[in-house]
């Protein structure tokens, strides 16, 4: 993918409070940023400095309050239908609460496949089962979220998105829910994908695991990207001295 | 010990403790000249039934609209939502009902006195109703949504296949409750002399002035419609039961 942004702006209204008025929380402040062809992009930085903000605007779940957004030199529309359209040929898979508690795993794969993709039940069956086997998920196919492990539902999640052969998957924090010991399973899963060609927009705060996978990284803070670069660059030579402060603090033991 | 069993000895109890107290009372039963109007008290009940049964899908239509109002995030809806909600929630169904047959349908030209009051038990009921749903689309979380938006679901459909099933399986204990109520806040509509069965049971006294005889059929009535609509919440609540998570 070739993402370019540029002057990216969101504001949010904010209800008054303890010492606050009520008015508007710019959180993208005129932020920028080309990445050239990369498979994968890690957004890192401090919280509440805009990567998810950033994330749903990529995966076209937010409308910016202005800027423009392009992957590969077609914009994203700002209408919600055409929207839509975007959110079906892409993936997103939020920190948790993903899937939908009322069904089963294998019901939470099949809902987008037959109910926006326009697959009968079979035909999505037989789509599902390469993947539920492939990521030793089948066994628990035919359960509820509330049986399945922090990591079981998030790579559901990923399956979820993945069975409609997204161009792309956005991820946003896949695994800052989840136990220590879960977290490795999901990453793997990840690192897989990622091998096989995959693209990923992902946010995370797995340092090491984003040396791993990234292609690029982009280091957002205050609305703005203060650094980007390839990543063996980016973490092997911190562009600046607040990034370097940032990744010894997330690569300390 | 098995569930029946528990039922079973549970209601032996409480019928033998209650039959004490009549015994104990010296209360001289006149069976016979209540018998004599088992068809009033049969007529009285079917009213009731049909009563309760037209309020009830009326009451559940006009909650979801009233909860529709209240979620709408447009203060002059909210507003409207809220105005009603609180003015049914805060009078007497008895002042409704009079203010609704004697002022609001003559006022708009309704004389039938049955649909007046479905429509005041609905309106009554429904105001419960708005916020139990309220409460119900308002556990859900907002993740739910949004991951309903992200696999490209339009929102009539994040409504149907996401939101719906989840905020009926919460709300489900609470609507149960308040049917419940309804069918019984139909006694009222005797008031305005609807023929349903309290008013049976009240002729019925006035006729034989055997008051426990009139008013015990009454109560083991209203039961035969309550405890199976209990009954069938808990089914349903059992048939649609998940956890979070």
């Amino acid at each position: 993918m070739n993402l370019v942004v540029a002057g990216l702006v969101q504001r949010f209204p904010v209800a008054a409070a303890a010492g606050r008025h009520a008015g508007l929380a710019t959180v993208l402040d005129h932020l920028d940023l080309v990445t050239g062809e990369v498979g994968t992009l890690v957004l890192v930085g401090p919280s509440g400095g805009g990567k998810s903000t950033l994330l749903r605007i990529l995966a076209g779940l937010d409308v910016p309050t202005s800027g423009r957004v392009a992957f590969d030199g077609v914009p994203l529309p700002r209408d919600e239908a055409s929207l839509r359209a975007y959110r079906r040929t892409v993936g997103t898979v939020f920190q948790a609460y993903n899937l939908f508690p009322h069904l089963s795993a294998l019901d939470n794969l099949l809902l987008p496949l037959i109910h926006v993709h326009g697959l009968t039940r079979a035909a999505a069956l037989t789509r599902v089962r390469g993947p539920l086997d492939r990521f030793h998920l089948a066994d628990h196919a035919h359960k509820r979220p509330a049986e399945l492990s922090g990591g079981q539902k998030q790579r559901i999640a990923i399956l979820r998105a993945l069975v409609v052969q997204p161009r792309r998957l956005f991820l946003d924090e896949p695994t800052s829910a989840l136990d220590p010991e879960m977290r490795g399973e999901v990453l793997e899963m990840i690192g897989e994908l990622r091998g096989e060609g995959t693209q990923f927009v992902l946010v995370t705060h797995e340092m090491a695991f984003a040396r791993q996978v990234a292609d690029a990284v982009a280091f957002v803070a205050d609305g703005r990207v203060i650094a980007q670069g390839a990543a063996a660059a980016f973490f092997d030579h911190p562009p600046e001295p607040r990034v370097r402060a940032f990744l010894e603090r997330s690569l300390a033991p | 010990m098995p569930r029946w069993l528990a039922h079973t000895i549970v209601a032996a109890v409480f019928a033998g403790a209650i039959a004490a107290a009549f015994w104990r009372a010296g209360y001289a039963w006149n069976w016979s000249a209540v018998w004599d109007y088992r068809q009033k008290f049969l007529q009285g009940w079917l009213v009731t039934v049909a009563l309760s049964i037209a309020a009830l899908a009326a009451s559940i239509a006009v909650g979801a609209a009233a909860a529709a109002l209240l979620r709408s995030g447009r203060p002059l809806l909210e507003a409207t939502g809220r105005t009603y909600v609180e003015l049914i929630r805060g009078t007497p169904l008895l002042v409704q009902l009079l203010i609704g047959f004697y002022v609001v349908a003559s006022a708009v030209g309704i004389e039938n006195r049955y649909v007046v009051g479905v429509a005041v038990l609905a309106l009554f009921s429904g105001a419960y109703m708005a916020e139990i749903f309220r409460g119900g689309l308002d556990a859900i979380p907002r993740a739910q949504l949004d991951s309903a938006r992200a696999i490209g679901l339009t929102p009539w459909q994040s409504l149907r296949l996401v939101v719906l099933p989840q905020a009926v399986r919460i709300a489900l204990p609470a609507v149960a409750g308040q049917l419940v109520s309804l069918v019984k806040d139909s006694s009222l509509l005797s008031v305005i002399a609807i023929s349903e069965f309290t008013l049976a049971a009240q002729e019925v006294n006035a006729f034989t002035y055997s008051t426990l005889e009139s008013y015990l059929p009454l109560a083991i009535g209203y039961l035969a419609l309550t405890l199976p609509l209990s009954g069938l919440a808990r089914w349903l609540e059992r048939r649609l039961r998940y956890d979070a998570g």
